[in-house]
Order: structure tokens, then C-alpha cells, then sequence
């Protein structure tokens, strides 16, 4: 597989499984590993570092904190170094309104 | 729940309303994410206790497994994790963490 190849199956899977996981009305994922040229994890080709936007009902009544552990559980295993990898935004309907 | 640094970050989150571990201290920060919650808690006219993770590695891993969150800073309020720098910024931004201090009973300035 190409590098610009792995980034994008590693994109279309965590759509999958965001899909699976959440329901979401609006599901915008981003490959932002560019801007982390030179930072520890970043590889060529991309694929290191995502931007997630996820608008789901599932995530009423849930704090910020709460939303992220959910979404990141869901995906850890996909990343190499989930600590800094993904950055969620997570929203209900509402709030995005 | 058997670690024993559990313990330990059970009585500090207990101890002071507003709690923030970082990497170094209010007055020198030694990241960046850090110096933003620490200016935060500032501009709000927040009182809050510190401690350093670069000083502590029992507790700065003890953390990562309490809160089941893998990076810092970590804000407490009252003994619940509220986020790092992101979530507590935007939580300023929109008004949120204003209302949670409220809720919570603590004395913040309210022209910030």
C-alpha cells in the first residue's frame, strides 16, 4: 500500500466505526498530520493525526471529557500514538444548531 | 483501585474546589497547554492549587490511569476532571465553565 493509501484506509475506518458507534448526524473526519510535520509520530504520506467533528444525540447529557474518552475508546487501536493523534470535537444536535 | 497513588489524588482533588496538575508551575509553565488553563484560571480570578507532573512521575502516571486520560494539564473542579486545554478554552469561550464555577459554588470574578 502507498503512504497516501494507508492514511486514507486508516480514515475510512475510523469512519466506520464512528459510524457503528455513534449514529452521528454529521461525521467530518480530516487528516491534519501536516500540521504536525517534525512532532514525535508524524510519518510521511499522512495518516498520523486526525481532526474528528461528530454531531450524534448520543453524547447529550455527557461532559466534554466524557465524550472524548467515549470517542477515543473507540478508535485508540487504530492510532499509533493516540495521545496526541486525534482531536475530537463532539456535539449534540442542539448545540450545533 | 488498589494503586496507592489513587489515594493520594483522591485526597488533593478533595482537598482544594479547583486543582490543576501541569507541567511546571503557574509562574513557569514548561508547556505550552499548561501556561493556557493557568491563564484561564487568571483572567477568571479563579484560586486554585497546583502541582507539577515533571516533579512527580509516580503521580504523573498515577493520573493518566485515575482519570483515564493520557495527557496534561488536568483541570479538577470540585473532584471531577473537566479537560485539558482545549475543552477548558472553549468551555471559557462559549460561557460554560463560568456556569459550571457557579454551579459548583466557586468564587470567580464575573467580568472576565
Amino acid at each position: 500500500m502507498t503512504e497516501e493509501g494507508r492514511g486514507m484506509a486508516i480514515a475510512a475506518e475510523l469512519e466506520r466505526r464512528l459510524q457503528a458507534a455513534f449514529a452521528p448526524v454529521a461525521l467530518d473526519i480530516r487528516d491534519d498530520s501536516e500540521r504536525h510535520r517534525g512532532h514525535p509520530g508524524h510519518r510521511e504520506g499522512g495518516g498520523t493525526h486526525f481532526v474528528v467533528r461528530i454531531v450524534s444525540e448520543a453524547f447529550r447529557g455527557l461532559s466534554r471529557i466524557e465524550r472524548e474518552r467515549r470517542v477515543m475508546a473507540t478508535v485508540a487501536d487504530l492510532l499509533e500514538k493516540p495521545v496526541h493523534a486525534l482531536q475530537v470535537i463532539a456535539r449534540t444536535p442542539e448545540e450545533v444548531r | 483501585m488498589s494503586n496507592p497513588v489513587f489515594e493520594r489524588i483522591r485526597r488533593q482533588i478533595e482537598s482544594d474546589d479547583v486543582v490543576l496538575y501541569m507541567k511546571g508551575t503557574p509562574v513557569f509553565p514548561q508547556c505550552g497547554f499548561s501556561a493556557g488553563v493557568v491563564q484561564v484560571l487568571s483572567r477568571l480570578g479563579v484560586q486554585f492549587r497546583s502541582y507539577n507532573v515533571l516533579e512527580d512521575m509516580e503521580l504523573r502516571q498515577g493520573l493518566k490511569e485515575f482519570a483515564n486520560w493520557p495527557t496534561f494539564p488536568q483541570l479538577y473542579v470540585k473532584g471531577e476532571l473537566v479537560g485539558g486545554f482545549d475543552i477548558v478554552r472553549e468551555m471559557y469561550e462559549s460561557g460554560e465553565l463560568q456556569q459550571l464555577l457557579r454551579e459548583k459554588g466557586i468564587a470567580f470574578s464575573e467580568a472576565a
